[in-house]
């Protein structure tokens, strides 16, 4: 047996109108809808056999913070499996006190392309395994690109985006992947704007082209709809990690029968 | 600095978790209670002769490891002597084997583990993706009583470099990244021993094996 590859849920984690800790589930980064307890949902999730839980703060406010620190340490108290903690990390003091309430690694966005001393900074502190670097990538026809990759025949490159896909930065997502790698990412997290809550399947050709271009391990995220599309990540693109949020917080398909379908189709699983 | 949790059920042992200034001890903590033990989190070596257990946790870099358990380094190797159990976790086992590839091996600046369990600590190979990071299967090489109950399990390893005892018995179990390494090991006398992997983060399979681990306390 070999390493397997790994199941990922996603919770976003808002606050609802009380200001506690609630889960939202969107499409293209909009659109959010109420989809229950945090906390309930990792133990839920742990039991149907999740091989880790990525939590999103996407409040983006002081108080989401705090909330979002307590839920960390209800579910690292409950759940022993990782967990990484993204949303708003700017800083190494940020991510300090995210691994001190209880997550193993901490997913960085804007405050990593903002300031790239910061993967430097972060990976020496707490070491590499533990800086996950997460990329929130756009299709782009037309030059400017890096990098370039055919996709339903036309010529296309990935420009990193900010504020879910709302700004774009015009850094090639291959060249960022390659300069997150050497300062010490343990990781890369790779999202799709063109593919998000869309579930029709991963960007294939994106996540096929970051695994190409790096050695650390891929997690790929964003247009899982079925376990078919998570095979497909797999096996075409190479990804270590599937990650998906709607399949499994709406209940279209649990996390054993993702693992299942992938297990049937010689994909290794832990299960 | 001490802080002492309660248990959550009737303890089973008394176990000290090494504070030595890295990495989240908090699910360690956790997974050791639900295991059974009363857990102190110190860095106070007076501590460490009354437990009935002591626990060496880390994540990070070699060098960094050992060099802020250097103070401690005397106390460990006490504890060792006295036949209390011993646990590494990750970093905390790699450092009980002499030297790591990540740290200088020899030479003036060479860093040198507690070598409690002789040996070398050295890095995958070259075009392999490191770190080897993911759940992975653990195979049981021999009997030792922190493995019963997990054969065949899958564990939670984050780590780019393998402990390479020098001695091929003090390997306990193995698992397979592209070649066949050691993901736990201990010394002759089985009281100081190791995992590569986090058991406190590998589900029910980690929580058997601290279950194990707290059992081999209460007996101790």
């Amino acid at each position: 047996m070999v390493l397997t590859k790994r199941v990922i849920p996603c919770i976003d984690v808002d606050l609802d109108e009380d200001g506690n800790p609630a889960v939202y589930t969107g499409v293209n980064f909009e659109d959010l809808q109420y989809t229950g307890d945090p906390v309930e949902m990792a133990k839920a999730y742990n039991e149907s056999g999740a091989d880790e839980f990525v939590f999103l703060d996407i409040t983006a406010s002081a108080e989401g913070r705090e909330t979002m620190l307590d839920v960390v340490e209800r579910v690292a108290d409950e759940v022993f499996i990782p967990l990484t903690v993204g949303g708003g990390i700017r800083t190494t003091a940020d991510i300090k006190e995210t691994l001190r309430a209880g997550a193993d690694k901490v997913s960085i966005t804007t405050g990593a392309l903002e300031r790239p001393e910061l993967i430097t900074e972060g990976a020496r502190a707490f070491g590499n395994q533990c800086i996950v670097i997460s990329v929130d990538a756009r299709r782009r026809f037309d030059e400017g690109g890096e990098h370039y990759v055919e996709v339903d025949g036309e010529s296309c490159w990935f420009e990193c985006t900010k504020k879910g896909g709302r700004e774009g930065t015009g850094i090639d997502v291959l060249e960022w992947a390659a300069e997150a790698e050497s300062r010490g990412a343990g990781e890369l997290f790779v999202n799709s704007i063109d593919k998000d809550g869309t579930k029709d399947g991963y960007d294939l050709a994106l996540t096929e082209a970051v695994c190409d271009t790096v050695d650390t391990p891929v997690i790929a995220s964003s247009g899982c709809g079925s376990p078919e599309d998570m095979y497909d990540v797999f096996t075409e693109a190479g990804a270590d990690a599937g990650l998906a949020a709607s399949i499994f917080h709406f209940d279209e398909y649990s996390i054993a029968e993702t693992k299942a379908y992938l297990d049937e189709h010689g994909v290794p699983v832990r299960i | 600095m001490s802080t002492a949790s309660s248990p959550q059920a009737q303890s089973l042992a008394s176990v000290v978790v090494v504070d030595y200034g890295l990495g989240n001890l908090r699910s360690v903590t956790r997974g050791l209670e639900r295991a059974g033990a009363d857990v102190e989190i110190t860095d106070d070596p007076a501590a460490f002769a009354t437990a009935d257990g002591v626990v060496l946790p880390g994540v990070g870099a070699f060098r960094e490891g050992v060099e802020n358990a250097d103070p401690l380094r005397e106390d460990l190797l006490e504890v060792a002597e006295s036949g209390t159990p011993l646990f590494g976790i990750c970093l905390g086992m790699q450092m009980l084997l002499t030297t790591s590839e990540e740290g200088d091996t020899d030479g003036e600046s060479a860093v040198q583990g507690l070598d409690l369990i002789p040996g070398t600590n050295v890095r995958f190979a070259e075009g392999q993706k490191v770190p080897h990071m993911g759940w992975n299967e653990l195979h049981v090489q021999r009997e030792h009583p922190l493995v019963d109950g997990v054969d065949g399990n899958y564990a939670y390893f984050v780590h780019s470099y393998y402990a390479a005892p020098d001695d091929e018995h003090a390997t306990v179990a193995t698992t397979d990244y592209e070649r066949e390494f050691p993901s736990i090991v201990a010394n002759e006398a089985g009281t100081v021993f190791g995992t590569q992997f986090h058991p406190e983060k590998s589900g029910e399979t980690g929580l058997q094996i601290l279950r194990n681990f707290v059992e081999i306390c209460a007996d101790a």
